[in-house]
C-alpha cells in the first residue's frame, strides 16, 4: 500500500493561517486519531488533540476523497492557527502515527502526476507559478499549469498523427487498392506543423526572457545621476547617492516591476578612466555587466556627448540631468521624463517577449525542437529520396518528442530533476 | 512415463504445418492429427503467400528453417516485391501460389521429418491430468498421450457460414466432432470473442474475357521467400485487373437488406482492411469504382479467384453484380462467396509462448487467437511448436522480442493487447521497423534459431558461409577511402568540398549503391553482388537504428523486469480503476508488456515498478 505522507503547505513562520496538508490512503483514519469522526468529503471545525489528549489547536479540517483531491490520492487539510509553536505541535502529533511520514519536496506534485490528475507541463507550471514573482511571469505559468501547453501538444500531435498514419496508409496498404495520392496533404499537414513548432521554438525564448526577467543597465559617465535615477525608480535609498564623481564602485541591483515585466535595474559605476585601483575594478565590472544586459539605458552629459558604450538595438539614449525636462531628457532628481522613459521600456520589453507562447520552459523547447527536426527531416526525405520508411521513422522520432513533453513517455529519468525543484508540501 | 510421441498437433492448415515441423526440429515425436491427411497445406482463402509484414513473417519462419518459404518458392507462380520504391525496410515478398503445388510442397515437407506421423481422426475432446494438458481423445475413443498439445483448429468454435439468409454450421472441423472439444475449452473459462471474415466468389477463368483487362505481370526478377532458394520452380503468370462498375454498385446497395452482412445476422466484427464489396459500398459511398485483382489459382486450375469483392450476398445477387465487371459479363461462378463468423479464444488468455495460461501444456495458434492470414497463422505455429517440444523434453522456453523479430511483434501484440478485429501483420505495428526487415531475418534469427536448436545443418552451413562473406566483405569495403570529389564525379549528391569517408560511410549516403562503390574501387569487384546489396541495407540503416538502439535498450531494461505474478494491483495507490481492471485481466509478465496494454500511462508504470521493487526489497528483508 503507498505510504501516506504528510507536510506544511504553507510557508513557515509566523502567518494568519498554516496549512498541514495529508495525502495517502490512510489521510482520514490518521487525522481522525487527533480530532475525532471526519466526514469523508466536507470540511469541519475540530480540537486538533496530541495523542496522550492536550488540545493542540482548534482547526478548520477539509476532507477530499481518493480521486477528487490534489494528489488524486484521500486528502486531509489542517488548517491551523499560523503560530510555529502550534505547527510544530501538530506535524510531531502527526510524526507518531504509525504508517505517516514526513513528505519529500516535491511528494504531493508527485503523486498528482503518479495518479494522472497532471502532466508533465502541467506539473512545470505549478512549478513555476508557486515561483512567479511578476503578472507576466504568472501569466506564463498559468498557461502551462492550466493546460494550455497540454492543448497545444495534442494538438499538433493530431495532426502529426494524420500525417503519419497517411504515409503508413501508403506503406502498407500498397498492395490493395492504393489510396489516392496523399502527398499533397502530407505535405500541407507537415508544414503547418513546422510553422507552428518553429514559432513555439522561438517563443520559449521569450518565455525564458518572462521567467529570467530583464536586466536594464543604467550607464554614463561618473556624475550623470545614474544613482540618482535609480533611486527614483525604485522609490527608496537603493544606491548612494553624492556629488563626488565615482561613488557607486560596484553594480547595484535594483528589483521592480515595469509593464508587468520583473526587471532588474543595474546601477553601474560611472565610466571613466581613473587611477583608482578599486574604481577601475568597479569600471570594468560595470562594463561587463552592462554590454551583458538586456537594455542599456545611456545616460549622457551633453547634447553632444556620445554614449559610453556601444548602443545595441532596443537601448534606449537619453540626456542626463534634465532636470526642468524642457530638453527632452531625463531628471532622477525631479522625475522629468521618467514617465516618457518607463513607455519607451514597457514599448521595448513587451516587443521582446511578444513571442512567448504555450511553450514555455527550456525542456518543452528541447523536445519542440526535437520534434520539428524530425518533422524537417522527414520533409526532406519525403521529397527527395525513395525512402517513405525513413521519413516515417523520422516522424516516429518527432511523435516521441512531442509525448515527452507532457510526459507521455521517456520521462523516468527526468522525473527526480523535476520534482526536485518543488518545496515540501506541494 | 514415456509415450510415443512428445507433441500433439490438433489441425493440418498453415499453423498446424509449421507448429508439428518446429516441434519436429527441436527434438520433439510429433502426431499431427487432422480429418483427411489430404488437406493438410491447403489454401483455403486466396492463392498468394506474402505481402507487407506478412513476407516479413514468411521470411522470419524461414530464417528459424520453417517449411511455409521453401513451400510457396515451390509453388510461387507470380513473385512481385512489394514497396519497391519504398526504401528496404518496408519491401514485402509476395506470390501468386499454385494450390495443388503449395500443398503438395507442404506435404513433401512434413513428410521429409521421420519424427511426424500424420494421424487421420476427429479431436473429440483434450485429455487432462493434474490441471495440465496430457494429449487428445479421439472420436473413436482412442487416446493419443503426450507431453504438450498444439490446437490450431482455425474457426470450429461455434463457426457459422452465411450465404445471404441461408446460414450453415461450418468451420474447418465441422461442427458435430468439436462439440466436447469446444465444451472442455469452454470450461475453462476463457474470454472470448466474435469475429467474421469473407471470400468471394470463384470464377471460371476459361469464362473471362482476358483480352479487354489490364495485366499485372510477375517481376523480371523475383524475389524469393527463402534464404535457400535461388529461382522460382513454377512457370511465372500475369494476374488480370478489372473494376467494379456504378452498375455493380447499385446492384449491391438494392441487396443490401439481404446481405448476412447486412441483414443483420453477423453479430462478429470484421476486418476493417480487406472488407467485403458490401463494406466498401457502404464506407466509401462516394467511390464509383473499386479495383479487383483477378488472381489465377493454379497452373493447370481454371479457377480464379477475383481479390476485392468478398461478400455474403445471397447467390442471385453475387451472380447478377459480377456480371456487370468489365470482362466478367460472361463469367461463370465455380462457388459462390461467403462469409464466416466465428469465435476466437481471447489471445490474453495465452503467454509469450502461447501456451494457456488456465491449462499449461495446451498451446493454441493461428485463427484461434484472433488472427487472419497464413502468414500469421504460421508464425505462431513456429512458436507454439518450438514450446510445445520445450515443455515435453523439458527444454528452455522460447520467446521472441519486438526488437528482434515480427514474430516477437505479433505474439507481444496478441498476448498483451488482444484482438478487435482479425489480427493481420503490417510493418507499422513494429516499432523497429527499421531493424527488422525481410532482407536481415536471416542475421536477426538463423543464429537463435540454431542456439534453440531448430535450425538443421544444412541451413546453418549456408547462413555460416554468408555471414562470412558479409564480414569479410564488409572489412573489405571499410577500409577504402573515397574522397567526396570522386562520389560527387560518380554523380552522387553531395559536397565535393566535404571530408573523405570509408565505404562503408559512403554506402549510408541514399544514392551509393554498391555498384558505384565498385566503379571508384575496382579491388572490391570480386565481391558477389548479392553480399554487396546487403552491405548497403545494412548500411543505409547504420546510422537509425544506432538510434533507435537507445530506445531498445530502454524496451530492454523493461522486458528484463518481470513483474511477479502476485503483484496485487489493488494495492497500487493512484491507479485509475480502469487500467488497474486492465491490468489484473492481462496479468503482464514483464514491464515491457505492462507498457503496451491500452491506455498504459507513464505514470502507471511508475507506479508498478514501484510495486515491483517493494516486493523486491520486502522479500530479501523477509
Amino acid at each position: 500500500m503507498a505510504e501516506t505522507i504528510f507536510a506544511l503547505a504553507t510557508a513557515p513562520g509566523r502567518a494568519g493561517v498554516a496549512v498541514v496538508r495529508v495525502s495517502g490512503p490512510r489521510a482520514r483514519s490518521s487525522v481522525e486519531r487527533l480530532t475525532g469522526p471526519l466526514p469523508a468529503r466536507g470540511r469541519g471545525l475540530r480540537w486538533v488533540r496530541s495523542p496522550d489528549g492536550e488540545k493542540l489547536d482548534q482547526a478548520l479540517v477539509l476532507t477530499f476523497p481518493e480521486g477528487a483531491s490534489f494528489t488524486g490520492e484521500e486528502v486531509v487539510e489542517l488548517h491551523l492557527h499560523g503560530a510555529p509553536a502550534v505547527v510544530r505541535a501538530v506535524l510531531a502529533a502527526l510524526g507518531q502515527i504509525d504508517g505517516l511520514r514526513h513528505a519529500e519536496p516535491g511528494e504531493f506534485t508527485r503523486r498528482a502526476f503518479q495518479s494522472g490528475r497532471m502532466d508533465l507541463a502541467e506539473v512545470e507550471g505549478l512549478s513555476d507559478l508557486l515561483q512567479a514573482e511578476s503578472e507576466a511571469q504568472r501569466r506564463l505559468a498559468m498557461r502551462s499549469f492550466d493546460g494550455a501547453t497540454s492543448r497545444l501538444v495534442e494538438d499538433l500531435r493530431r495532426d502529426l498523427v494524420r500525417a503519419a498514419a497517411l504515409i503508413e496508409a501508403t506503406i502498407d496498404f500498397a498492395d490493395e487498392e492504393v489510396p489516392e495520392d496523399v502527398g499533397p496533404e502530407v505535405q500541407a499537414l507537415l508544414d503547418g506543423l513546422i510553422s507552428r513548432m518553429q514559432a513555439e521554438v522561438q517563443g520559449a525564448a521569450a518565455a525564458e526572457m518572462i521567467r529570467d526577467g530583464f536586466e536594464v543597465a543604467i550607464v554614463g559617465p561618473p556624475n550623470a545621476g545614474k544613482s540618482t535615477l535609480i533611486n527614483y525608480l525604485a522609490g527608496r535609498e537603493a544606491a548612494i547617492t553624492s556629488e563626488i564623481a565615482g561613488t557607486t564602485r560596484d553594480v547595484i541591483e535594483v528589483r521592480m516591476e515595469i509593464a508587468g515585466q520583473l526587471v532588474t535595474v543595474l546601477d553601474t559605476a560611472g565610466l571613466r578612466e581613473t587611477e583608482d585601483q578599486v574604481e577601475r575594478i568597479g569600471v570594468e565590472r560595470a562594463r561587463t555587466r552592462a554590454e551583458a544586459a538586456d537594455i542599456r539605458l545611456h545616460l549622457l552629459a551633453g547634447p553632444d556627448a556620445a554614449p559610453e558604450i556601444a548602443v545595441q538595438p532596443g537601448d534606449l539614449v537619453l540626456l542626463a540631468k534634465d532636470d526642468d525636462g524642457t530638453r527632452g531628457g531625463i531628471s532622477g532628481r525631479t522625475g522629468a521624463g521618467v514617465d516618457r522613459l518607463l513607455a519607451a521600456l514597457s514599448e521595448e520589453l513587451e516587443r521582446r517577449v511578444a513571442p512567448a507562447r504555450a511553450t514555455t520552459t527550456a525542456r518543452q523547447a528541447q523536445a519542440m525542437a526535437r520534434a520539428m527536426d524530425g518533422l524537417l527531416k522527414a520533409r526532406d526525405l519525403l521529397a527527395t529520396a525513395e525512402t517513405a520508411d525513413l521519413a516515417a521513422e523520422e516522424l516516429n522520432e518527432a511523435m516521441r518528442a512531442l509525448d515527452s513533453l507532457t510526459g507521455r513517455i521517456d520521462v523516468e529519468d527526468k522525473l527526480d530533476l523535476i520534482f526536485s525543484s518543488f518545496c515540501i508540501g506541494k | 512415463m514415456k509415450h510415443r510421441y512428445d507433441v500433439v498437433v490438433v489441425g493440418g492448415g498453415h499453423a498446424g504445418s509449421d507448429a508439428a515441423a518446429a516441434a519436429a526440429r527441436r527434438g520433439a515425436r510429433v502426431a499431427l492429427v487432422t480429418l483427411r491427411a489430404d488437406t493438410i497445406g491447403v489454401m483455403s482463402c486466396n492463392p498468394a503467400i506474402g505481402g507487407l509484414g506478412k513476407g516479413h513473417l514468411v521470411r522470419e519462419i524461414d530464417a528459424l528453417d520453417g517449411i511455409m518459404g521453401l513451400a510457396a518458392d515451390k509453388a510461387g507462380i507470380q513473385f512481385r516485391l512489394l514497396n519497391r520504391k519504398k526504401g528496404p525496410a518496408v519491401q514485402g515478398p509476395r506470390t501468386q501460389a499454385d494450390r495443388k503445388l503449395y500443398k503438395a510442397a507442404v506435404q513433401s515437407a512434413l513428410g521429409a521429418y521421420d519424427t511426424i506421423d500424420v494421424v487421420e481422426g476427429e479431436v473429440a475432446d483434450l485429455l487432462v491430468e493434474g490441471g495440465r494438458c496430457v494429449g487428445v481423445r479421439l472420436a473413436d475413443g482412442s487416446d493419443i498421450p503426450a507431453g504438450a498439445v498444439v490446437l490450431t483448429t482455425g474457426t470450429f468454435l461455434r463457426g457459422v457460414i452465411h450465404i445471404g439468409e441461408d446460414r450453415t454450421s461450418g468451420g474447418r472441423m465441422g461442427e458435430q466432432p468439436s462439440v466436447a472439444l469446444a465444451e472442455r475449452l469452454m470450461d475453462l473459462d476463457l474470454k472470448l470473442g466474435r469475429l467474421k471474415t469473407g471470400t468471394p466468389a470463384r470464377l471460371d477463368g476459361s469464362t473471362i474475357d482476358w483480352d479487354r483487362l489490364e495485366k499485372q505481370e510477375a517481376d523480371p526478377d523475383p524475389e524469393l521467400f527463402s534464404f535457400l532458394s535461388t529461382h522460382p520452380h513454377a512457370p511465372q503468370v500475369a494476374c488480370g485487373i478489372t473494376r467494379t462498375t456504378e452498375r455493380t454498385h447499385e446492384i449491391i446497395r438494392a441487396n443490401l437488406s439481404r446481405s448476412a452482412m447486412y441483414g443483420g445476422h453477423i453479430e462478429g466484427v470484421g476486418p476493417r482492411y480487406c472488407p467485403s464489396i458490401e463494406d466498401k459500398i457502404v464506407r466509401f459511398a462516394d467511390k464509383t469504382s473499386h479495383q479487383i485483382f483477378l488472381e489465377p489459382e493454379g497452373l493447370d486450375d481454371p479457377t480464379v479467384y477475383p481479390n476485392g469483392i468478398s461478400t455474403s450476398l445471397p447467390r442471385d445477387a453475387q451472380e447478377a453484380f459480377v456480371r456487370t465487371i468489365e470482362g466478367l459479363e460472361n463469367a461463370k461462378i465455380l462457388q459462390f462467396g461467403y462469409a464466416i463468423e466465428y469465435d476466437y479464444i481471447d489471445p490474453r488468455n495465452l503467454r509469450a509462448t502461447l501456451e494457456l495460461k488456465a491449462l499449461p501444456g495446451l498451446f493454441l495458434a493461428g485463427q484461434i487467437n484472433g488472427t487472419t492470414g497464413y502468414e500469421e497463422a504460421a508464425a505462431q505455429g513456429v512458436v507454439a511448436g518450438l514450446n510445445a517440444a520445450g515443455t515435453a523434453l523439458d527444454l528452455d522456453e522460447v520467446t521472441f522480442s519486438r526488437r528482434t523479430s515480427y514474430i516477437g511483434v505479433m505474439v507481444d501484440d496478441l498476448v498483451t493487447r488482444g484482438v478487435t478485429e482479425p489480427y493481420r501483420m503490417f510493418t507499422s505495428r513494429a516499432e523497429f521497423r527499421l531493424a527488422l526487415r525481410a532482407d536481415n531475418a536471416d542475421q536477426r534469427l538463423t543464429a537463435f534459431g540454431r542456439e534453440i536448436g531448430c535450425v538443421g545443418d544444412q541451413r546453418w552451413a549456408i547462413f555460416s558461409r554468408k555471414m562470412d562473406k558479409l564480414a569479410e566483405a564488409r572489412a573489405r569495403v571499410s577500409e577504402i577511402r573515397l574522397s567526396a570529389r570522386a562520389l560527387a564525379d560518380a554523380g552522387v549528391n553531395l559536397n565535393p568540398d566535404s571530408p573523405a569517408r570509408d565505404g562503408m560511410a559512403s554506402l549510408q549516403l541514399s544514392d551509393v549503391e554498391f555498384n558505384t562503390l565498385k566503379s571508384l574501387a575496382p579491388e572490391l569487384s570480386g565481391i558477389d553482388p548479392a553480399i554487396g546489396r546487403q552491405l548497403k541495407r545494412d548500411a543505409l540503416y547504420e546510422p537509425y537504428i544506432e538510434r533507435q538502439a537507445a530506445t531498445a535498450e530502454m524496451i530492454q531494461r523493461d522486458e528484463n523486469t518481470r513483474i511477479p505474478s502476485n503483484l496485487d494491483y489493488g494495492n497500487l495507490s493512484g491507479l485509475s480503476n480502469e487500467i488497474r481492471q486492465k491490468l489484473e485481466a492481462a496479468r503482464p509478465e514483464t514491464m515491457a508488456q505492462a507498457a503496451r496494454i491500452e491506455g498504459m500511462t507513464p505514470a502507471a508504470l511508475l507506479l508498478i515498478l514501484a510495486g515491483v521493487k517493494r516486493m523486491d526489497r520486502e522479500r530479501r528483508a523477509g
